[in-house]
């Protein structure tokens, strides 16, 4: 396994010289973006499967429901895989994830911190939106702070880091249940309200704003494409090139904050979720390069949410446990990485 | 070859008195807090009271069937964790792990929920035992573990272990799910004292004894942490001395959940900070360790029970916060070699 990122051209295909259609075919293969449409084309089926097949009465009424929930499905994947994929570039390692350095839990954190200190003003209760909204901008400003200032300096090794995450976790984890252990049961219900939904039954509002973020994220990190390749060589070789690394850094830490908040809006904590989605994605697209390897994650990561809701809840009539099933391979997964990368 | 922390394994005599000192405040302090645990509470259990009514009054009644349980589980359990931790430390030859970071704790909940789904009506101390076997078990799977993976980074054994006691602790999930057993998976293994009255914390005791038997074997457990061919040299039953420790892990963590539930770090965190202030000999250390983990714990339990009277907060919340702020300290201090 390759831990230091080193970007692989694939794309540059070997030399066509074999003449048969089987040889061309292969080699088209190698192409990222035949894959990619590939992998489309399956998400776009399972989702056809999710949408129009077992309906138990109306189809309409289904179809309304149904259709909220893989639109969730696809932001929280969107979310996940983009902001999984862009952290690894940043930190420079593929074992890392958002998540397991503890980013879900600081969302909920804050959350529980701010309903703490203004909760009670009428202001807030009337509209979530506007609390919502302060949250992220909150998360964002900390986030950049807090992690700019754990990578940012010397660096430390990754197991290390990777151990600090996960005491990070149980720090933000502790903390929250303490704030909400302090709430008066008002304030509680209003954030309970703002920081939980589900996949299967999303709040409507939620699933506007944080849909509405997502993209804009993923949007900022269209222009950023080039520099991201850049930073898969590290940060001498990236400074070296005319990167402003502080700067970009900062942005890309913002970025992917922004996207840790929406997927935990949405869906709650999910701690292997988006390792397992950019492992994937990196050996599937064949390469490291971005404009394939931010894509294929979103897509893998729909076809992993919207495939295992389909197996559960038609194949085996488990409802709601997809994600306790998400986290057993993830973690098991995550094993199989660390101890790998300890045994070189 | 393990990198161990930069701790003095015999510190200069020059720090000796200030050593004393450390140590009386310590006990000063366990005295005090021990104290107040008796008179803190919803009910008014106060010295004038008890004088006032006398040997059948209620605030009596409380004090021997609900205070004097709470502080003396209380110390117990933090004095036992905090042993549980520095023999594991010894056994693994490394300063990053507790019951709770090798999976041992995970291994044991998941006993507690064979037990009460095989023998619903089985005593508590059969419970117990079933919990104690199943930690056993999963010190002898962490250990094995550790030894198949190559390197022996020092950050990499606890990393290893965590991921185990999740891999676990997904499986019981999973199977408290399907059963409807998580909520009263949940109520028990939230790490809180607030429960606790006479005829329901006398398993803790069977902890105070494991904490007798590593004061026993301490020096045996020093020489263990030399490593198996150096002990071996010395005359020592290498397997035989690990197979104690073993045992004494995993009953001391199964009697703590039990009675108390899972309080996450206290046996990494209280070990680490006894060696750096007196070094690493076990028998100097036991009862450091000991008097230190149960000053901690009583000091998080009154802090759970003032800071939002007169309700309670989960005692695990308190000493998470402050238990992995400390760990977080240990991890990045300068100059740790931790690497």
């Amino acid at each position: 396994m390759r831990t230091d990122l080193a970007p692989r051209h694939s794309d540059a295909t070997p030399a066509e010289g074999g003449r048969g259609i089987r040889a061309r075919a292969a080699s088209a293969w190698a192409r990222p973006g035949l894959r990619l449409a590939a992998l489309a084309v399956v998400v776009v089926v399972l989702i056809a499967l999710y949408l129009f097949t077992a309906v138990p009465g109306s189809l309409a009424f289904a179809l309304k429901i149904r259709s909220a929930s893989v639109v969730a499905m696809v932001v929280v994947a969107v979310a996940v895989g983009v902001s999984t994929v862009v952290f690894h570039t940043i930190t420079q390692n593929r074992i890392l994830t958002p998540s397991i350095m503890g980013f879900d839990a600081f969302y909920l954190l804050i959350s529980t911190v701010i309903v703490f200190t203004l909760g009670s003003t009428a202001f807030l209760r009337t509209d979530p939106v506007v609390l919502w909204l302060v949250q992220v901008a909150v998360m964002v400003a900390f986030s950049v702070f807090l992690f700019t200032w754990l990578f940012g300096g010397k660096r430390r090794s990754i197991h290390l880091m990777l151990l600090v995450g996960i005491v990070l976790g149980t720090f933000f984890r502790s903390f929250t249940e303490w704030m909400q252990r302090m709430l008066d049961p008002l304030d509680f219900q209003v954030l309970t309200d703002t920081a939980f939904a589900s996949l299967t039954r999303p709040d409507e509002t939620l699933l506007l704003l944080t849909g509405i973020l997502v993209l804009l994220g993923c949007l900022a990190v269209v222009p950023l494409l080039n520099t991201l390749d850049v930073l898969t060589l590290g940060e001498p070789a990236a400074v070296g090139l005319g990167v402003n690394h502080k700067r970009v850094i900062m942005a890309l830490f913002a970025i992917v904050s922004v996207m840790v908040a929406a997927s935990t809006a949405l869906v709650g904590p999910i701690l292997f979720f988006g390792l397992i989605v950019a492992n994937l994605a990196y050996s599937y697209a064949g390469t490291f390069r971005h404009r394939w390897a931010l894509p294929t994650a979103a897509l893998l990561g729909v076809l992993c949410l919207v495939g295992g809701q389909l197996l559960l809840e038609r194949v085996f009539a488990f409802g709601a446990s997809l994600s306790i099933v998400i986290e057993f391979a993830g973690g098991l997964f995550f094993l199989y990485l660390v101890l790998r990368k300890g045994a070189r | 070859m393990t990198a161990t922390l930069s701790a003095p394994t015999s510190a200069p005599t020059r720090t000796r008195p200030r050593r004393t000192w450390v140590g009386a405040l310590i006990g000063v302090a366990l005295v005090v807090l021990a104290a107040a645990s008796l008179f803190i509470g919803v009910s008014d259990v106060s010295p004038t009271a008890l004088v006032e009514g006398g040997a059948d009054s209620d605030a009596a009644f409380l004090l021997v069937a609900s205070r004097i349980p709470r502080t003396v589980a209380v110390l117990l359990v933090g004095a036992s964790l905090g042993i549980a931790g520095l023999i594991l430390q010894m056994l693994v030859r490394n300063k990053f792990v507790e019951p709770g970071t090798t999976g041992v704790t995970e291994f044991a909940t998941l006993g507690m929920l064979v037990a009460i789904l095989l023998w619903p009506g089985m005593a508590m101390m059969g419970k117990m035992g079933i919990a104690a076997l199943f930690g056993l078990i999963g010190t002898w799977v962490f250990m094995r573990v550790i030894r198949a993976v190559p390197v022996r980074q020092l950050v990499l054994v606890p990393l290893v272990g965590i991921m185990l006691g999740g891999i676990v602790g997904a499986v019981t999930t999973f199977f408290a799910y399907r059963l409807d057993l998580l909520q009263s998976l949940s109520q028990w293994a939230q790490g809180s004292f607030a429960t606790i009255m006479a005829g329901r914390y006398e398993y803790v005791w069977v902890a105070g004894v494991m904490v007798v038997v590593a004061w026993i074997a301490a020096d045996r457990f020093s020489v263990i942490g030399l490593g198996e061919d150096f002990a071996t040299n010395l005359g020592l039953d290498y397997r035989r001395v690990v197979g104690i420790g073993m045992v004494v892990v995993a009953v001391i963590t199964a009697a703590v959940l039990v009675t108390a539930g899972m309080i996450p770090f206290l046996g990494l965190v209280v070990p680490n900070i006894v060696s750096l202030i007196i070094g690493d000999n076990v028998r100097r250390s036991i009862p450091w360790v000991a008097g230190l983990g149960a000053l901690f714990v009583i000091a998080c339990d009154i802090l759970a029970r003032v800071i939002r009277f007169p309700y309670e907060i989960p005692l695990s919340v308190i000493v998470g916060v402050i238990g992995a702020g400390l760990f977080l300290w240990l991890l990045l201090r300068k100059g740790s070699r931790a690497h």
